[in-house]
């Protein structure tokens, strides 16, 4: 009889106390709802601060290049194209470089060496971005004005179409400087998801493509390419995200300037650069509420491109999902 | 016929060559980044550093009140951010796998991610420091927590994931409700991956920068009050960088050598972590 009372007792014991269970579900699910209304809340809150800002100059926020402190008029516009100019320019240099990495590191490098060197491009992506921007300011910027910018002006410069993008003082700190430093951050992003997909390319298809006697650049662009195109193109549209947001490396090199130039080589502005050198001296409630509509700007600006890199990353998941 | 295939090598042998290049391009720049912060840094190292203030222009000084202020900023964003990261990551990989609130925030965490840093400052300002009218360490340790939370999420709800069914299934045989199955055989059994999150989500946030602009501002003199503007090491690195002077310019790289070598210290460790879990 007394084991039988024991034993009835036990579940209960086992189970606890009957609130914990319902402290465990209301916690973990708590949690899982304060990410998400973080995200709403971040784009409720930049919007709400901005108000000011947008009441006062409409769609002109957008469209003035005018960014005058003492006025009182403030506009987006130079800001935005700084951004995505350096952003373009990070790009140009990071896309055909990081799939070249993920080519070496998955079909060229002895096998021995592909995790350390695998390591060392991921730890580009560990260095804080304060650090690149140090090493922008007091080396890189000062290595491209007096070795790479002379060069890009004698040479580029008097081209006809492309020209004006490389003429100008080789003053180091800029728009061309910026997008440099922000490809090298980029890099490790795009690098890593490359080469995650192309070493999940079917041997059987790669076999295929061998038996017909492909060489490892037809390999590489006909084959492994076109079957990971959409998660090649999700990485590039991460990267982008990342380098549109990126701010300290590029406030160090940008040159803080609200002017529009053609040429790659004077300085700049970027949304984020603005906000981090102005932020703490705005003065005045239309000051930083422009500030903070700039914020929004670059917030829908990288919601929109990281959801795009999301989807398209998503679909390989799918796809893949089904061959395997 | 073999003026094509010449050809085919040839172009083959310039993609070969390419891959090799960016992949000496990365390393480089990796290697004279890291050469920059080391030979600049290990100069201006002294013991002065960890017991000194950070100085006005023109003078000596360290950065003692900085190092304390970022340690203990970090320190409340892991204890803010771990937890709750563990937590929704546990709603994720458990009672919540297939629901559509967790596709829905798997989605979103994935955003915040990647999210700017920078946005998440400003969010926090309006959130707190307007609110309250100063600048403080508290709004400096929200930001880094709001920063670290989808690290930790991401991590743990993937780790949780890797713990076979087979062990869910006995926890539950025997009786244990859901709570007791994540804490005591789970939460164990994922400890690994768990661990990893938090640290990788520490060595994110140690280097953060921007955040902390307009949330903890940045103080001059010693200050342990987390209700006033708190210094960080970042933040002087920035505001030292930026000046015209030399002993600052120092100051500045020897932060950076100390910061630099704690990330890719945590970095490393991590890794290593990671992979004597994979055997």
């Amino acid at each position: 009889m007394t084991t039988l009372v024991d034993r009835s007792s036990a579940p209960a014991r086992r189970g606890g106390a009957p609130w914990a269970e319902a402290v465990y579900r209301a916690a973990t699910a708590g949690s899982a709802w304060l990410v998400l209304i973080a995200l709403v809340a971040v784009a409720v809150s930049m919007a709400w601060g901005g108000r000011l800002a947008f009441q006062t100059f409409g769609l002109d926020f957008v469209t003035s290049k005018e960014w005058d402190v003492v006025d009182g008029r403030f506009g987006a516009l130079v800001a935005i194209y700084g951004t995505l100019v350096s952003s373009a320019i990070a790009l140009i240099v990071a896309v055909p470089v990081s799939i070249g990495i993920a080519l070496f590191l998955t079909d060229i490098a002895p096998t021995w060496s592909r995790r350390p060197i695998a390591t060392a491009i991921e730890l580009l992506a560990a260095i804080p971005s304060i650090i690149y921007g140090m090493w922008g300011l007091f080396v890189f910027a000062p290595f491209m004005a007096t070795h790479v910018e002379p060069w890009l002006n004698d040479h580029l410069g008097p081209l006809p179409v492309i020209g004006p993008l490389f003429a100008g003082p080789p003053i180091g700190i800029g728009m061309l400087t910026a997008g440099l430093v922000l490809g090298i951050m980029v890099i490790p992003f795009i690098a890593a998801v490359a080469r995650d997909v192309f070493s999940a390319v079917p041997v059987a298809l790669r076999e295929s493509a061998v038996a017909l006697g492909a060489t490892r650049w037809e390999i590489l662009s006909r084959v492994a390419l076109p079957y990971t195109r959409s998660a090649v193109i999700g990485a590039i549209f991460l990267g982008l995200g990342r380098a549109l947001g990126e701010t300290m490396a590029v406030t160090f090199v940008l040159g803080n300037a609200h002017d529009l130039s053609a040429s790659l080589l004077m300085p700049g502005n970027s949304i984020a650069a603005a906000i981090a050198n102005e932020f703490t001296e705005a003065d005045t409630a239309l000051y930083r509420s422009s500030l903070i509509a700039l914020g929004f700007l670059l917030f829908v600006i990288t919601l929109i491109v990281l959801t795009v890199a999301k989807l398209m990353l998503r679909r390989v998941d799918r796809s893949m999902g089904r061959t395997h | 016929m073999n003026a094509v295939i010449r050809r085919r090598r040839i172009v083959d042998g310039i993609a070969l060559v390419f891959a090799g290049l960016a992949t000496l391009f990365g390393l480089v720049f990796l290697a004279w980044i890291l050469w920059t912060t080391i030979a600049n840094g290990a100069a201006a190292l002294s013991p002065r550093l960890f017991t000194e203030m950070t100085p006005p222009p023109g003078a000596s000084g360290g950065l003692a009140n900085a190092l304390y202020g970022s340690a203990v900023m970090v320190l409340i964003a892991l204890v803010i951010g771990t937890p709750i990261g563990i937590l929704a990551g546990t709603y994720l990989a458990e009672h919540g796998r297939h629901t559509r609130l967790a596709a829905a925030v798997r989605f979103v965490n994935d955003i915040l991610l990647s999210a700017p840093s920078i946005v998440l400052g400003l969010f926090i300002y309006e959130l707190v420091v307007a609110t309250s009218g100063h600048f403080s360490g508290w709004a400096g340790a929200l930001a880094l927590a709001l920063i670290l939370i989808p690290v930790v999420v991401r991590t743990s709800d993937e780790a949780l994931r890797l713990v076979p069914d087979r062990m869910r299934e006995a926890a539950f045989a025997l009786g244990l409700p859901r709570w007791k199955v994540s804490a005591r055989v789970l939460f164990r059994a994922a400890m690994n991956g768990i661990v990893t999150g938090a640290l990788l989500g520490l060595a994110r946030i140690s280097g953060e920068t921007a955040p902390l602009l307009f949330t903890a501002l940045n103080n001059q003199f010693w200050s342990a009050d987390l209700n006033a503007p708190l210094a960080n090491v970042p933040v002087v690195i920035f505001q030292y960088a930026m000046s015209p002077y030399d002993e600052w310019h120092a100051l500045a790289w020897a932060g950076a050598l100390i910061l630099t070598a704690f990330v890719l210290a945590l970095s490393l460790i991590v890794r290593l972590f990671a992979r004597t879990r994979g055997k």
